[in-house]
């Protein structure tokens, strides 16, 4: 019995010393967290995916805190900086759900193939050789650098164009930076894009690939906004300009513009 | 004095709690895939281990030995290390908030590492008269499981170019280099005594 008692005295002795210098610890050494920063953090969704360029979602909170943008979140979109406007008190800047769009639609049915590439199944070790297999040197390679990096399967390479599904890409931006072509972009879902980004003249272009740029200046010409460019070889829109008027579209001879949305 | 160089040289090298007795394999595995990562746990781990053998120490010597109470050593030493390691975070938060933004998530998990329990009962085992020896052998611990770890992440960064056939590839073939590191330890049994 003496046993009994001395063990539990002795365990219990130590559990409660050592909760006691806990409590007295935790009480004495508390820090204080911000309420903002925890509630900031608790808007957002918690995808810690580092899109918004802070690191993780309790970087971005610490970030805001300090006077970052609300509007940063990719895969919260505009209810969470709707949320996080509203904790820190600031009116909502306009923000619209972006996604990441693959500016190629060189399918292999409109290109052609120059050599065989038999190497490493990766776009990046496929564009440093002799500029790609491809017959445009600026197109999607289709070795799917970008959907080994997606984390959220929003993206797929179909017909050796890489393709992006808007309804799962939370626009993190690992894409973009995986590709070596620089094709893909975070644009709102309902933007208007030219789908090519040759910088080959008019003719090299039309060689290469039968739905590149040309370069026309039509869509230049229609647009009321002057949102338009054409920049080496091709069309280039300016968001910030663009009413989404669907002209530039409607007026593109080889369709290359279109209007996120519209179809798919 | 040279008997504590030679605790220190074999706990690091042939008696390496890692690739030598197999203890802390889960962190060994979790956390060795890249190298600042490696150190960071490494580091906290050695820390730990230091202030847990500098408490159950003489709470065996002190508390159980004398009482009897020598079966009650695991669930004891569980307690210890656990308040320990919690006492440890909420003091770096305060002090040494760069400190404990490093070690961050590594503090927490070393809580339930078998390799900082493991040490603090082996030293109870084999250094029952010497305090000092048991903390020069918990330093060389750390220290050893720093030389694993590190040696491990940067074999592992090289695995992870290398060309490896697709039934083998992530855990498999990380413990079988797991288990060649470990052979190359052999090499150091005999040495230090």
């Amino acid at each position: 019995m003496k046993e009994i008692i001395i063990a539990v005295v002795l365990v219990g002795g130590i559990g409660l010393a050592a909760g006691i210098v806990l409590a007295l610890a935790g009480h004495f050494f508390a820090v204080k967290t911000d309420e903002t920063v925890k509630k900031l953090r608790e808007a957002l969704p918690g995808a810690n995916c580092g899109g918004c360029g802070y690191s993780g979602c309790d970087g971005y909170a610490q970030a805001v805190k300090e006077g970052a943008s609300c509007s940063l979140c990719g895969p919260g979109g505009a209810e969470t900086a709707e949320k996080l406007a509203e904790i820190m008190g600031v009116k909502a800047e306009k923000c619209e759900k972006r996604a990441a769009v693959v500016m190629c639609r060189g399918t292999s049915e409109v290109t052609h193939t120059r050599f065989q590439y038999e190497g490493i199944n990766s776009c990046r070790a496929a564009a440093s050789l002799a500029g790609g297999s491809g017959s445009c040197s600026y197109g999607c390679l289709g070795y799917g650098d970008c959907v080994r990096v997606c984390d959220s399967g929003g993206i797929r390479v179909v017909d050796k164009v890489a393709r992006v599904d808007t309804s799962l890409c939370i626009a993190c931006g690992k894409c973009v930076s995986a590709c070596p072509r620089r094709l893909i972009s975070l644009l709102p879902v309902n933007a208007a894009v030219p789908m090519c980004m040759s910088c080959d003249s008019g003719a090299d272009t039309r060689k290469a690939c039968k739905n590149g740029c040309i370069g026309c200046m039509k869509c230049v010409k229609i647009c009321p906004e002057s949102a338009v460019k054409v920049e080496n070889f091709h069309a280039v829109i300016d968001h910030d300009k663009c009413v989404r008027c669907g002209l530039c579209a409607e007026a593109c001879p080889l369709g290359v513009i279109y209007i996120r949305g519209a179809r798919t | 004095m040279s008997n504590i160089l030679a605790i220190l040289v074999s706990a690091i090298l042939s008696d390496n709690y890692v690739l030598a007795k197999f203890l802390g394999i889960c962190p060994f595995l979790g956390v060795s895939k890249k190298l600042d990562s490696a150190v960071g746990m490494s580091v906290a781990v050695t820390f730990v281990m230091l202030i847990a053998t500098a408490a159950t120490w003489p709470i065996q010597m002190y508390l159980l030995n004398p009482n009897g109470l020598d079966y009650l050593q695991t669930i004891v030493f569980i307690l210890v290390i656990a308040s320990l390691v919690q006492l440890v975070e909420t003091f770096l938060k305060k002090f040494i908030p760069p400190l404990h933004k490093a070690l961050g998530i590594y503090l927490p998990l070393i809580t339930t590492n078998c390799a900082v329990l493991g040490v603090a009962i082996l030293n109870v085992e084999e250094y029952p008269d010497n305090f000092l020896a048991a903390l020069v052998n918990s330093l060389g611990a750390g220290m050893g499981f720093l030389l694993a770890m590190v040696i491990f992440a940067g074999i592992r960064s090289k695995v992870e170019r290398a060309n490896v056939p697709d039934f083998l590839k992530g855990l498999p073939v990380t413990l079988v280099s797991a288990a060649i590191t470990s052979l190359a330890f052999m090499g150091f049994q005999g040495m230090g005594g």
